[in-house]
């Protein structure tokens, strides 16, 4: 049984990198059941004071929270989503 | 291309002064307006120190905003450390400075590409709001080493750098050359130094246990730059780069003052003392007096009421001040008032470059006017060796700039030709050469003073006796025998002779005078006699002149009577004859 996740992806804008991660973000949620999880997608460059707010430097970051668990991020275009996974099995497991 | 003497046609490119000493000079006026920096050099070179001071310099003395993104150390780390250098950052990060921590997480996981949009962004909010045209991006290795694709790296940082130029941003990239390959930037980073349009290279080496820090300009395009390798200290204000100042040389005045080396016959013999704001060097061999003629300098000094400092290098203050009491010079109560500021300082702690920063940095914390320094030459000791002699240079110029008058001691290692801090060369740099030494003669050593050269004065040649005493130092009367002259028990011979003769002279004088007196009286005698004689003889001849007379006319008479008695007969017997 999986607990809700939240997953948070700062983008810059429409760079390359970025359009990737939310491409291949998608494509893995599509494996997943709609109410296991909630995608929130921030633009770093239509809003850029979230950055320094939020300590997102590097983009595309992904912050993976799991439900009861701590954050966790991931940063890249999320090309290999066996990390995510991993962050994914590993964040059900701190409950 | 590099050009380092760039042509007349061409105008000469906008900069920025960095505000730290010697390093404008270095890069002639500063960093390179709207372009970027790298400054380079491996850990502990000083690159986060002179990245920040240049940020802080132009915010505190150009109200130039600026901001600081920190890839390794934290920003609270940072600050922490530039608090020793009496900064004022507390009051500049209001409104002057922004601090961005972007230190890359430890734990990052890295799934594909990515890119430094997000920071920039942040920091295009902030540069806005500042109005900053500075920026610092420290150890941007530390990012780029994210990148597990050279390739990446690279584009990033071309990415980066026209974001930098396309926002019109002077900035600062520093990154760390480690490897033990000697000068190398970490492999992939090499595409920086020919990305940038400037590059200082700073170095590090620890010689003899002496740490040694000097900076090179690697590229500068579109300017001139000093080519040579450059010492530079971290001093308690921060870095300060050892360059420049020569060419304030020619504006100063000349002075013809004259300063009382605290013994008044080598007064004489220097036309009245030394100059004012001149260099002076004492040399000689250990145990000739040279601190004490620099202690007799520091006293004249105190007592005209001027600041001295007085430096010792591996002598301790308390030992200087004791052996100085014992030849009469008493520094204490000059201490006391504040007049003489003693600083003592191992020579084999810190490279000659730190004791220079450390020198001035004391001389302008007390306004001082006379500076000794004793002796100069440990400054060349072990591991400083080869250096000393520029840093002397330079101690020297910038005493004349200030208008300190200069005084320095230099051991010289008995008779041999190499010498602590080659004195030769240390010469040339003084307006007033003493040299003090024994001179042997007759199984005796003797102190001898004499002044080989004194700019601007025309001065003795000759080698005189140096005399210690409890009462002080003073330089012996000159007794010369076949050209030389004497010295110890020679001299005190010939002052002896000179004694005697002339006792002897007086004795003489008094005996001569006394016979004569006694002549002279017994003449007044005689003359008193011969007086008494005259008047008595004359006395007789008064009386006999009037009885004399008396008589004279008898026999006149007489003879008259016979004479006409006779000439009568006569008569009568021719006028018988006749008839």
């Amino acid at each position: 049984m999986t607990a809700t996740v939240s997953f948070r992806l700062y983008v810059a804008g429409e760079a390359p990198h970025s359009r990737r991660a939310v491409h291949n973000l998608n494509a893995f949620c599509e494996r997943l059941t709609p109410e296991d999880y909630r995608i929130e997608i921030i633009d770093l460059f239509a809003d850029p004071a979230r950055a320094l707010d939020d300590k997102v430097l590097l983009t595309p970051t992904l912050v993976v929270t799991v439900e009861g668990g701590s954050e966790r991020r991931i940063v890249g275009n999320l090309t290999d989503l066996s990390g995510l996974a991993d962050v994914m099995t590993r964040g059900t497991d701190r409950s | 291309m590099t050009v380092n003497a760039a042509p007349a046609s061409v105008p000469a490119i906008d900069k920025e002064p960095t505000g730290i000493r010697g390093l404008d000079e270095v890069m002639r006026g500063g960093l390179p307006r709207g372009r970027t920096t790298l400054v380079e050099g491996g850990p502990g070179c000083g690159k986060t120190v002179l990245a920040l001071q240049t940020l802080v310099n132009g915010a505190m003395q150009q109200g130039a905003p600026g901001i600081f993104v920190a890839f390794e150390e934290s920003s609270l780390r940072i600050l922490a450390n530039a608090g020793t250098f009496g900064w004022d950052l507390a009051s500049l990060q209001r409104e002057k400075l922004f601090f961005l921590d972007a230190q890359p997480d430890p734990g990052l996981i890295r799934s594909g590409g990515f890119d430094l949009g997000g920071m920039l962004a942040a920091l295009e909010v902030k540069i806005r709001a500042l109005g900053a045209r500075r920026i610092v991006f420290d150890a941007l290795d530390m990012v780029l080493d994210l990148f597990d694709d050279p390739q990446l790296a690279r584009q990033e940082t071309y990415r980066l750098h026209e974001w930098l130029i396309r926002n019109e941003l002077t900035a600062i990239i520093t990154a760390k050359a480690g490897t033990k390959l000697g000068h190398r930037l970490i492999e992939g980073l090499e595409f920086l130094e020919f990305m940038v349009d400037c590059s200082v290279l700073l170095r590090h080496d620890v010689v003899e246990g002496i740490s040694q820090r000097n900076l090179r300009i690697g590229k500068f395009r579109g300017s001139s730059f000093e080519e040579n390798a450059i010492p530079f200290g971290i001093g308690a204000r921060g870095i300060e780069v050892a360059y420049g100042g020569e060419a304030q040389l020619d504006r100063l005045p000349a002075s013809t003052e004259r300063l009382s080396s605290g013994v008044e016959r080598l007064d004489t013999m220097l036309e009245g003392g030394y100059l004012r704001g001149a260099g002076i060097l004492l040399t000689g061999s250990p145990g000739t007096a040279k601190t004490t003629l620099a202690g007799a300098f520091a006293q004249a000094a105190c007592q005209r009421g001027e600041q001295t400092l007085f430096v010792t290098l591996d002598s301790p203050e308390q030992e200087v001040v004791r052996n100085l009491a014992s030849v009469g010079i008493d520094l204490t109560p000059h201490v006391a008032s504040g007049k003489l500021v003693f600083k003592s300082s191992r020579s084999s702690t810190a490279s000659a470059e730190l004791h220079l920063m450390r020198i001035r940095d004391w001389a302008r914390q007390h306004h001082i006017r006379c500076l000794v320094v004793d002796p100069v030459s440990a400054l060349g000791k072990s591991g400083n060796r080869g250096l000393a002699h520029n840093v002397i240079e330079r101690l020297v110029d910038w005493a004349k700039l200030e208008g300190i008058t200069f005084l320095c001691t230099s051991l010289l290692d008995g008779d041999s030709a190499t010498v602590e801090g080659s004195s030769v060369q240390i010469s040339t740099l003084a307006d007033t050469w003493i040299h003090l030494n024994y001179v042997v003669r007759s199984g005796e050593r003797n102190r001898a003073l004499s002044i080989i050269k004194s700019r601007g004065t025309g001065h003795s040649n000759q080698v005189r006796e140096l005399l210690l005493s409890r009462d002080g130092i003073t330089l012996a009367d000159v007794y010369t025998a076949g050209g030389e002259v004497l010295m110890g028990t020679l001299r005190w011979e010939r002052e002896e002779e000179a004694r005697q003769a002339e006792a002897e002279r007086a004795h003489e004088a008094r005996r001569e005078r006394e016979r004569l007196a006694d002549e002279a009286a017994r003449i007044e005698r005689q003359i008193d006699a011969l007086r008494r004689e005259l008047g008595a003889k004359r006395e007789t001849i008064g009386r006999l002149d009037s009885g004399a007379s008396q008589i004279t006319a008898d026999a006149a008479r007489t003879v008259m009577i016979r004479t006409r008695m006779r000439l009568g007969d006569q008569a009568d017997g021719l006028s018988e004859d006749l008839a």
